[in-house]
This record gives C-alpha cells, structure tokens and sequence, in this order.
C-alpha cells in the first residue's frame, strides 16, 4: 500500500565547541556559524525515504522558519525527499504551542489538496529549544495517536509497531495509521547526499506559505550561558611519556582495582 | 495548591521524580499552597509511601497493565477540573514532558520544560535548558493558573527523605481513561541483553572521535577498556561514520554518561558531546590539538596522538600489574 509521509524539520545553528550569545542577550551568535537540522531529524528523513522506497507513495519535508530554511529543505531533498513544504516566518522565533497549530494547520491543506498521510514524522526535540511537544501538539491537534523517542520503526498496511528505549529496557508500541511518530538518532545510519541527488534537488518542487505564527504566554527574555563548570585542567605531558603519569592519575583515582 | 506528578520505577521514585517533587515541595512553600503529588501506574501507592513529601497524595490508573502518556494526562487533567490549582510541575524526562505535552495540548496551555528555577509573581520569571543545558533561557510565563512545568535533572536537591515528611493518606483517583487514551500503550516491554558493561552503569569510560580515524582504531580503545573493566563509548562522527554503533555514543542526542572517570581519546569536545560526560567526575582528554575545547573541560590532558598514547598506557598498566607481583586470577 502506497505510503505518503510528511517529516518536519528545523533550521538551527552548527554550534561547534561554545556557544557564543549575541550582544543584546537574545539569539545565539551565528555570525560565524553554518546552519543544520537535528540529527533526529536526519535519520526521520532517511526513515521516510526508506519507507517510500518499500511501500510507494510520496515523501514531503516541512519546515517553520525563517526564508533560509529552504537550505534545509534541499538537503532534505537531495536526500531522496520529494517535495518541500516552507512555512516562512520573517525570522522571529515561534514557540512550541504556536509552531505546532501552524503545522497542524499545513498538513490539514495539504492532505485537503493531495490526500492524506500515513505517517508524520517528527524528531524527538530541537536541539535548541529542546521543547518536546511540537509532535505530540500536532498528534492531538488532528486526532491522530503519537509515539515519541522511537528508535526502530515498522510500518504495516494499517498499523506500525515502534520500539524506543526505557532505561536499558526497550519498550514496544503498537498504533494504527495514520500516525505521529517523534524519533530519535540511532533509526537508522542516515545516507549523506549524492551528487546526483542534489542536482535533482534544485529542481524538486518547493512551496512557501507565509506565516505569522501567534505570540505565547511563554515568552523568551534573554539567552545567557549557565555558570561555568569549575574544572581546572593539569596537564600530564606530551606523547607516549605521559603514560607514567596518566597511570599514577589513575591509580589516584582508584580506577585501577579489580 | 500546586500538583506535582511523581514518576517511579514499578513503586520506586526516580532520581529526577524525587527532585522535582522536592523542586514543586519549595514552590508550594514559597506560595503559601499546599502540594499534592500524584502518582500513576502500577506501584503508585508503594510509590508515594515512599516519596519524600506531599500534603495531599493520589494514586491512579494502578490497574493499567502499563504506561499510557495519554492516559496519564487525562488523569492530571481530572484533577485540574476541580480548580485551584497554580501549576503543575513534573520531571524534565522523557515521561514527565511526554506526559504534560498530552496535557498542555488538551488544555491548549503553554508547557515551560526543562526548569532550571521558577519564581512566581505577575508574570512568573523562570529560567529553562537550552541546548540540553549548555544554554539557559530566561523567559516569563503569563496568562491565568494553571502553569505548566517540568523540572530539570539536577536543578534541586531530592526533598526530605522518606519518611521524614508527614505520611498523608494515599487517595485512589477514579479512571476516566477513554479508548482514544488507550491508543498508545506499552504493549511489551523487552529487558536487556546485560551483555558487557553499559555506558549508564561503567565506572569507567573510554571513548573515541574523529581522532580514532576508524573502525579498527577503537581495538585500542577496546584494549584500554578491557584492561580497566570499562565501556567503550564514542563521538557522534563515530556513529555518523558508522564505525560504532549508536548504542555506544554518549552526547546529546546518544546516552548521557556519568562514571568515575571518562577518558575522552580524539574528541574535540563539542558542547553536544560535553552535555553527555559533564556529570562525570573526572575527565582525562587526549588530543593532538592543545587548543581543542576538550582540554579546557577536561581535568586532566594529555596533548599527543592517541596512537601512540594509548598504547604507551597500555604498556605501562601492564608492566605496573606484572610488577605488583599480583596474578589477576
């Protein structure tokens, strides 16, 4: 049975060793910093080509951001997506509760258009905001069941079975289609994109709605880094001579008893 | 009064449960509220016998074969409707938001998650994780009661012990759970392998990124491990390169880790990495690169290639056992 999926995806900073804050307190500095997705978004991407490739259907990405979001969208795209859906904001930050009701508002037009999907795929949290709700927000939005934190996924003619982590315990989760799913890294091993697939990328059709997603109750003051971490670092040498050393530190830290 | 969801293990409260119902036991003081702590599931009442306070305690859905996020937030809801309530507050895990996500989407309530600290007033100030807490943000909370919250891993100390708080009496809340509440239930639960030693229990990891070069270079790491009764954890280029598996990555988005020591071999130290091994008690880097992030988080550096440190600590752990004279078995 032909499988329409729909994943969402986040535009965020590449932050790499630190996080530098802007001046005024209110956004991360991202002068000098490239943008990315989520690596649980990454492998909802790979999980719906794959299920395309199984299943037939069609694959869609969607986004809620600013209009340079469209880079995520053609990586996505170049991945083996579709079609891209970019819900342009003018740059303010949406939050949780608003982003969701817009994408709820998305996916019904465009399930009004082009028929239904059977799965919406979402990452567990942005790496950023680290809200997660947006999946489960948009679950409840339009009736739908929702599993969260899911790290094996499969999907049958009328249901899936999805499998995520609880403890060192794994937990098993069986739901009918249509459904939401939040998944996290560890999916699949998402594919990095081909050559050719980015060329069609530039090529595959990409629709932008503009959104003016409304403000919250919850409102963001300032961004500030948490106190530093009081560690000082004693160096223990340089190359293969610092072996006597790093042994003397572990046997200090009584490491070494068996 | 303030509601505050406990979350347990089969009767046992959690780390980050206890916390938080220390966490909403000094916001209720603070208002002058009472606080009421709900568990729910099989072994909520063992549960809250054990938690350390509570004026009022509720136990619901105990006949539930097992979890059911929905479910659970119609219960919170229930207990809502009767009123009063200034917020609801619930472990920043993986449940508690879970949970109170069902919770703020059927009541179309904004959710804080992740708190670090809450201050009431018109409107309540809080500051909240970003980056899994590489990052805060401070943000206000408007608009009517309820506010809904969860709590951050560390942001309090656990309440009184057990037992040292007055032992309310525990009151079974009516089920209400409806079939569309039902729909996502755990419908099996598969136990560990309990192969080797787990990154959430090692006392000693050691770990390796980008530096390793590849899958053959961890037979080193393994080395190393093997000689201290440690994990191998990794980096996520390691997993992204397929070298390790994603089981084995600690960091933001794989396990976060908390041993004696973490020895971290050709990691530079990204913050989503560090997010997953800062609650370890020490931490030995080695890098080529004196000017990595990691050396500066770390306790202890040893500036070099792992391919030739490595092996040296190797050699040298040996030649220490062999002349303790100890035969290891």
């Amino acid at each position: 049975m032909a499988l329409r999926v729909l994943v969402a995806v986040k535009r965020v900073p590449a932050v790499g060793g630190k996080i530098v804050v802007t001046d005024d307190g209110r956004e991360v500095d991202t002068r000098f910093l490239g943008f990315t997705m989520s690596p649980h978004e990454e492998c909802a991407l790979e999980e719906a080509v794959r299920l395309v490739q199984t299943h037939g259907g069609e694959s869609t990405v969607l986004t809620l951001g600013p209009p340079e979001s469209e880079e995520q969208l053609r990586y996505a795209l170049s991945l083996g997506i579709d079609r891209a859906v970019l819900l342009e904001t003018s740059g303010q930050e949406a939050g949780p509760r608003a982003t969701a009701a817009e994408i709820a508002a998305a996916i019904g037009a465009l399930e009004a258009a082009n028929g239904p999907f059977g799965l919406l795929l979402f990452g567990n949290e942005a790496p950023d905001t680290g809200d997660f709700q947006v999946g489960i927000r948009v679950a409840e939005a339009l009736g739908r069941p929702c599993v969260t934190g899911v790290k094996h996924l499969e999907v049958g003619d009328d249901h899936l079975v999805a499998w995520r982590d609880h403890g060192a315990a794994q937990e098993l989760y069986r739901v009918g289609l249509p459904a939401v799913i939040a998944v996290k890294e560890g999916l699949n091993l998402p594919r990095y994109p081909s050559l050719p697939g980015r060329l069609k990328a530039k090529s595959k059709p990409l629709d932008r709605h503009p959104v003016s997603p409304a403000g919250d109750a919850l409102r963001t003051v300032g961004l500030r880094l948490p106190p530093a971490e009081a560690r000082r670092t004693v160096p223990l040498g340089t190359g293969a001579e610092a072996a006597t050393r790093v042994v003397e530190v572990l046997d200090e830290l009584g490491v070494l008893a068996r | 009064m303030i509601l505050c969801l406990l979350e347990h293990e089969a009767g046992v409260p959690t780390q980050v449960g206890a916390e938080a119902v220390g966490f909403a036991g000094t916001l209720a003081a603070r208002l002058g509220e009472p606080l009421e702590v709900v568990a729910l599931g099989p072994g909520a009442e063992a549960a809250l016998v054990r938690a350390p306070a509570g004026d009022v305690l509720h136990a619901g859905l105990v006949d539930l074969a097992g979890y059911a996020p929905r479910a659970w937030a119609h219960a919170l809801a229930d207990l809502l409707d009767r009123g009063g309530v200034s917020a609801v507050l619930a472990p920043g895990s993986e449940r508690g938001n879970e949970v109170m996500a069902y919770l703020a989407a059927r009541r179309d309530l904004p959710l804080a998650t992740n708190c670090v600290s809450v201050t009431p007033g018109d409107p309540w100030a809080l500051t909240r994780n970003r980056w899994a807490g590489s990052l805060f943000e401070d943000a206000e909370l408007g608009g009517d009661a309820p506010r809904l919250l969860t709590v951050t891993l560390g942001a309090t100390r656990p309440g009184p012990e057990p037992g040292t708080a007055p032992a309310g009496e525990v009151r079974r809340l009516p089920t209400h759970a409806d079939t569309d509440d039902l729909r996502v239930v755990v419908g099996e639960e598969v136990p560990p392998s309990g192969e080797g030693v787990s990154l959430a229990d090692a006392r000693v990891i050691v770990s390796g990124g980008r530096g390793v070069g590849g899958e053959e270079g961890f037979g080193l790491l393994e080395e190393l491990a093997g000689l201290l009764g440690a994990a191998v954890g990794c980096s996520r280029v390691v997993t992204s390169e397929g070298w390790r598996p994603h089981r084995d990555q600690v960091g933001q988005t794989g396990t976060r880790v908390a041993p004696d020591l973490y020895i971290a071999c050709g990691i530079s130290g990204a913050i989503q990495h560090m997010v997953g091994c800062k609650s370890a008690k020490k931490i030995l880097a080695i890098n080529t690169d004196p000017d990595a992030p990691i050396m500066a988080k770390a306790d202890y550096s040893v500036v070099g290639d792992l391919h030739a440190v490595v092996p040296a600590i190797v050699e040298e752990l040996r030649r220490v056992r062999a002349g303790e004279g100890r035969c290891p078995w």
